[in-house]
């Protein structure tokens, strides 16, 4: 894909040449982030809830080796195939032989963005796997061949004509029509009809308990359930870190799921899948794909303890004003950017990059990541080991230079204030990243030096 | 060295001293009246409810409200109304139902969800491919929180088990809500006792 080659700054750009839908992106945003506050506020225990779900995800990151050996017996036990993967080759590779064995050769998925990290639907379409994805939002990027640019809304950068347009294309609906009611009836037949003739599902899994074997996975839609309890073959994809202790745990992380996620007290839907039906086929794929490097930088290590709610980028100042592509990875948003430099330190050495550091993120992280700090983290570790973007390096010497000399830094001050003054248009232009979509400042008449000076009597 | 043991090696490598199991307090209620905030938590998500002393007036409620269509529920006491025997059919001949019934083993006030396990499902599918569901739990039966909820389920042994909260639904165009994504496009609540 060509957006690859382009950095946060740039897609960004891209998203911020119509002023219109970035405001009304970051206001559709800003409203979810406010549902999830209002929704907050009514549990008496917000708080103790934050910390006994970051508490139990501290202890399993310690206890990781027992609880994925304990984990793999009891779902073994139960019926259930489990297998390992080392990265996400190895784990497309293990989808597509169950397939091949079964000969199957078409899939529904509901939404697992494990399966995205890895590009399964790229992989399993090369070799002539046809796959249909089944959660709503994820049918619409797929049909408009799109990543999706949310975790948890993936088409939330989409306006609804342009939805309408894609839908009458591919799936028939009257031209010019885009009420949400009957696009979303169009897809339930499509979608209905998909679930009916497809004999294999894969589905991601938002907690897998140590204790019982079995695992959970949270929709609104129905579509994880309605794929596997009608195909004959089931895969559930996660990676390593989705394991909790026991059962009584899913009682915190699903009271904080779906508040934190969209503002609703549950998802309609917390399905517990221990056994496979009669004649039915489950299968678990274990992932690492670079997860165990991620445990055994202590800086970094406490982002495996996210449950992807998405609340983080909800908040971003950023995220909400540059849109999910502009982070070209399957996590967008402020946990993406701390979670893809351990990938590719080189290739997502621009993300740590694109937050203020405002702390948004942090405060509304339901297992308390200390997601701000570790971007800071991330910058002085790019940095260090010379991924740090060229202009920024440059600038970063420039800075050095300047605030190295009192001499140097003083007459650049008065330069700087004189070209505002006296020449606005050699800053008042395009080549001046500071001045996108907004005006420079009046250049104050003395420096605070000067000021002081005159003043401190 | 397979996937396996490279990964598990990387993990105990990698792990960091291991820290205590948390033991969390018990957490206060949302309000004081669980059946009140069960009921405002149900209409605030979609879902609609009645209160019936018994059977006959579940009837009732079915014959007048879905008189048309196929009706499955595995409860005996519906099988002049419904069909009672689908546990062992292929659950691709379900696509056509129309309403299913069911008891839930409870309901939890803080979010309006229902507990169902396949035992009481007749087969997994059947309360997500049907058009609308009906669910049944007991007056008695409406426990606070999610803490008392999984305190409630213990070690039950279900090969598959779903909290269920309103109808199927979806906000992925714009935000907007729409009830009837791909499962029941309604969700009726009917507090017995």
């Amino acid at each position: 894909m060509i957006q690859e080659l382009k950095d946060h700054a740039t897609l960004a750009d891209d998203f911020n040449q119509d002023e219109d839908r970035v405001g009304w992106h970051d206001d559709t945003l800003w409203w979810i982030r406010e549902k999830r506050d209002k929704i907050a506020w009514q549990v008496p225990d917000w708080e103790l809830l934050r910390s006994a779900a970051s508490n139990i995800k501290d202890h399993v990151l310690s206890n990781l080796n027992p609880y994925l050996l304990q984990f793999e017996a009891n779902a073994i036990a139960n019926g259930i195939t489990v297998h390992w993967a080392a990265d996400a080759a190895e784990h497309n590779q293990i989808v597509l032989n169950i397939l091949r064995e079964k000969e199957i050769n078409k899939l529904v998925k509901s939404k697992s963005m494990l399966t995205e990290e890895c590009h399964l639907n790229d992989f399993l379409a090369d070799n002539g796997v046809d796959v249909i994805d089944s959660d709503l939002g994820e049918r619409i990027v797929q049909l408009a061949e799109e990543p999706p640019s949310h975790i948890v809304l993936p088409c939330i950068h989409k306006k609804k004509e342009e939805i309408g347009q894609l839908f009458h294309k591919h799936l028939g609906t009257p031209e010019g029509n885009s009420d949400p009611q009957l696009l979303t009836e169009a897809a339930r037949h499509h979608l209905r009809e998909t679930f009916l003739s497809r004999k294999a599902t894969v589905t991601g899994i938002n907690f897998a308990v140590a204790e019982t074997g079995e695992f959970v996975v949270c929709t609104n839609e129905g579509n994880a359930d309605m794929g596997a309890h009608l195909a004959d073959v089931h895969i559930a994809c996660m990676g390593i870190e989705k394991i909790i202790p026991e059962r009584k745990d899913l009682s915190v992380f699903l009271r904080l799921l779906a508040r934190s996620a969209t503002g609703q007290p549950i998802t309609t839907y917390s399905s517990h899948f221990k056994k496979p039906r009669e004649n039915q086929e489950m299968h678990i794929i274990l992932v690492d794909n670079g997860r165990t490097k991620q445990l055994g930088r202590e800086d970094f290590r406490n982002s495996l303890k996210c449950i992807r709610c998405g609340a983080c980028m909800n908040t971003c100042p950023v995220y909400r004003r540059s849109g999910g592509h502009s982070y070209h990875y399957a996590i967008t948003g402020p946990i993406g950017a701390i979670l893809a430099p351990n990938l590719d330190m080189e290739k997502y050495a621009d993300l740590p990059f694109a937050s203020t550091l405002c702390g948004s993120c942090t405060n509304v992280c339901p297992v308390k990541i200390d997601i701000h700090q570790q971007l800071y983290k991330w910058r002085q570790v790019i940095v260090q080991s010379g991924y740090a973007p060229k202009a920024k390096v440059l600038s970063m010497k420039a800075m050095a230079f300047t605030l190295s000399s009192p001499f140097v830094y003083h007459t650049a001050g008065k330069m700087g204030r004189a070209v505002l003054k006296y020449a606005p248009f050699t800053v008042n232009n395009k080549f001046n990243p500071w001045y996108k979509q907004r005006d420079m400042p009046e250049p104050p008449s003395a420096s605070f030096g000067e000021w002081y000076k005159k003043n401190r009597n | 060295m397979s996937s396996k043991a490279q990964i598990l090696a990387a993990v105990l490598a990698n792990q960091p001293a291991k820290l205590p199991q948390p033991v969390f307090e018990p957490f206060s209620p949302q309000g004081e009246n669980n059946l009140d905030v069960f009921v405002k938590t149900a209409k605030g998500i979609g879902s609609s409810l009645h209160f019936f002393s018994g059977m006959q007036e579940v009837k009732d409620l079915i014959t007048s409200s879905f008189s048309v269509g196929r009706i499955i529920s595995p409860l005996a006491e519906l099988s002049d109304i419904a069909e009672t025997d689908f546990a062992d059919v292929d659950a691709h001949t379900l696509e056509d139902v129309e309403l299913g019934v069911f008891k839930a083993h409870f309901g939890v006030a803080e979010n309006s969800a229902l507990w169902v396990t396949e035992d009481l499902l007749g087969k997994r599918v059947s309360p997500f491919i049907c058009q609308h569901l009906m669910l049944l739990v007991n007056k008695t039966a409406i426990l606070q929180n999610m803490h008392q909820a999984y305190d409630s389920i213990g070690a039950a042994d279900y090969d598959f088990g779903t909290f269920i909260a309103g109808p199927s639904k979806t906000a992925d165009i714009e935000q907007s809500l729409v009830l009837g994504a791909h499962g029941p496009r309604s969700l009726v609540i009917v507090v017995l006792g």
